[in-house]
């Protein structure tokens, strides 16, 4: 209980401060706005369903791109994982892709798809993708070597092999890959929505600095926040779970 | 044995080679638009007109200057901020909610506050480049200080070193590999969000560079323009790759 006290005056004298500081004329209301006209603010762009629908175009984004590089990922990882040749010939040439900034591909996204929801999705699969196949690899190169033997000797196809075999085995580790894709999906997409891209949450935010409504901007970006830290505590939930249920004994 | 060793990395050559052949070929018989895949001799002959005529250099100290300025704030502050929370349980109580809210937030929706401060400046996208660096640091340095070896306090407190001289010689060095290691993962979000503010604010930089490029469907320039920030990207890791082998010389001499 005390801890959570402690935790809770920092932001608590930060936004007292602020109201405060803001009533007494100290801070300027252009540029730092004040709590309460944010509360406001907010309240209003959920009443006329901007905010909502911005939410909802920067997570359908997320989730979209999210998807193609969580299929991409671990299809490409399960094949690279089960031939190491063939991953030595390919791997160099994917590891001179992955430094390149996502965000540096938004420019050549555009010229591609044009605005909306595929350049989008196109930049946050080129983030995620990097997570979650190099986990699936090394996942799929520690599957004991024995459970593979048995699916050769039975004879199964590859689609009932990936089915019954490989994935149940390494899923245990894709599963950290997947997460941390996660939380770069939604980042990525803010990002590109900041830079170029019209639509969500982060063209809600420059549009609302650019028109001089800082009470509204300074709402989403809480809003954003807590939907991160939201996200974040969902993920650790359900991962944590997840582990404890399949456990990291399946697959030392 | 020697040639067999070198079989692997003489097909993932031949892989490479093969894959920017084939985009040469298909992008010379125009099966794919020349507009969005450039062939891969165009954005070399770009890139290689570019350092020619000394075009590059001027984008290239921008951005790098942007990174390293944001990253260097952001990794002392990590490190003051981590040293602070590692080490004092009533400064982690309350410090850590707050930071933890503000760590998932996406650093890019911090640039339209950053803007109404600071304006469309230097400043604001180091202070941008800055935050958005800190976290891995931050975390890094707190869990550092936080594990320090149990046995090496107990020697500390056997040798009654002062605080600033357990500080200086216990916590700190302990705590190294673990910062060097935030370090670097700082430095290549520090990449991404000079590329990002640069092209938000119109700053001189590469990322700006690959903006106008796209305007104006100079695709080669862009294309150039990511290789370059590729590069970059591989060869700051690379250092810092070094830098902490150099530095943490006497952890492995210590170990074995």
């Amino acid at each position: 209980m005390k801890r959570i006290l402690r935790g809770a005056l920092l932001p608590f004298l930060v936004f007292a401060l602020w109201e405060a500081g803001s009533r007494a004329g100290v801070l300027p209301m252009d540029t730092f706005s004040r709590p309460s006209d944010i509360a406001l603010a907010f309240a209003a762009g959920v009443a006329d369903g901007s905010i909502p629908l911005a939410t909802w175009l920067t997570v359908q984004a997320a989730l979209v791109g999210f998807a193609i590089a969580a299929v991409a990922g671990i299809l490409v990882g399960v094949i690279l994982g089960l031939s190491p040749p063939l991953e030595r010939t390919v791997g160099p040439s994917i590891e001179a892709l992955r430094p390149v900034p996502a965000v540096a591909l938004t420019p050549l996204t555009l010229l591609l798809f044009g605005f909306g929801l595929r350049m989008e999705a196109a930049v946050v699969a080129f983030a995620c993708i990097w997570p979650v196949l190099l986990v699936t690899v090394a996942a799929v190169r520690g599957i004991e070597p024995r459970l593979l033997e048995v699916a050769r000797t039975l004879q199964l196809g590859f689609p009932v092999r990936l089915r019954k075999i490989i994935l149940p085995a390494a899923l245990g580790r894709i599963v950290v890959g997947l997460r941390v894709a996660v939380s770069i999906s939604l980042i990525v997409a803010v990002t590109v929505e900041i830079i170029m891209n019209p639509r969500g949450l982060g063209y809600g935010m420059i549009i609302a600095q650019q028109s001089l409504q800082p009470a509204l901007m300074y709402a989403q970006l809480l809003w954003l926040g807590l939907l991160g830290w939201g996200l974040n505590a969902l993920l650790t939930r359900a991962f944590g779970r997840w582990h404890g249920a399949f456990g990291p004994g399946v697959n030392p | 044995m020697k040639r067999l060793a070198r079989l692997p990395a003489f097909g993932a050559v031949l892989f490479a080679a093969g894959l920017l052949l084939l985009w040469q070929g298909l992008a010379d018989r125009q099966f794919i638009s020349p507009v969005f895949f450039p062939s891969p001799s165009r954005t070399l002959a770009e890139l290689t007109r570019q350092i020619a005529s000394g075009q590059l250099w001027k984008p290239l100290e921008a951005t790098a200057a942007r990174m390293f300025f944001g990253w260097a704030l952001a990794s002392l502050a990590g490190v003051v901020l981590g040293a602070a929370i590692g080490f004092s349980r009533r400064a982690r109580d309350f410090l850590e909610p707050s930071l933890e809210f503000m760590r998932p937030l996406p650093a890019s929706a911090v640039i339209p506050v950053a803007i109404l401060f600071l304006g469309l400046s230097n400043a604001m996208t180091v202070a941008v480049v800055a935050f958005g660096a800190v976290w891995p640091v931050l975390l890094a340095a707190v869990h550092g200080f936080a594990s320090v070896e149990p046995q090496l306090m107990e020697v500390s407190a056997a040798l009654r070193l002062s605080r600033k001289d357990l500080f200086l010689k216990i916590a700190a060095p302990s705590a190294l590999p673990d910062i060097l290691a935030g370090a670097r993962v700082s430095l290549a979000i520090a990449l991404i969000l000079a590329v990002v503010t640069e092209m938000q604010a119109s700053q001189i930089g590469l990322g700006q560079n690959i903006l106008l490029a796209q305007r104006s469907f100079r695709s080669p320039e862009l294309y150039a323009g990511v290789v370059t920030l590729g590069v970059m990207g591989f060869a700051i890791n690379h250092a810092i790759v070094v830098l902490e082998r150099r530095l943490l010389r006497w952890r492995g001499a210590h170990e074995q």
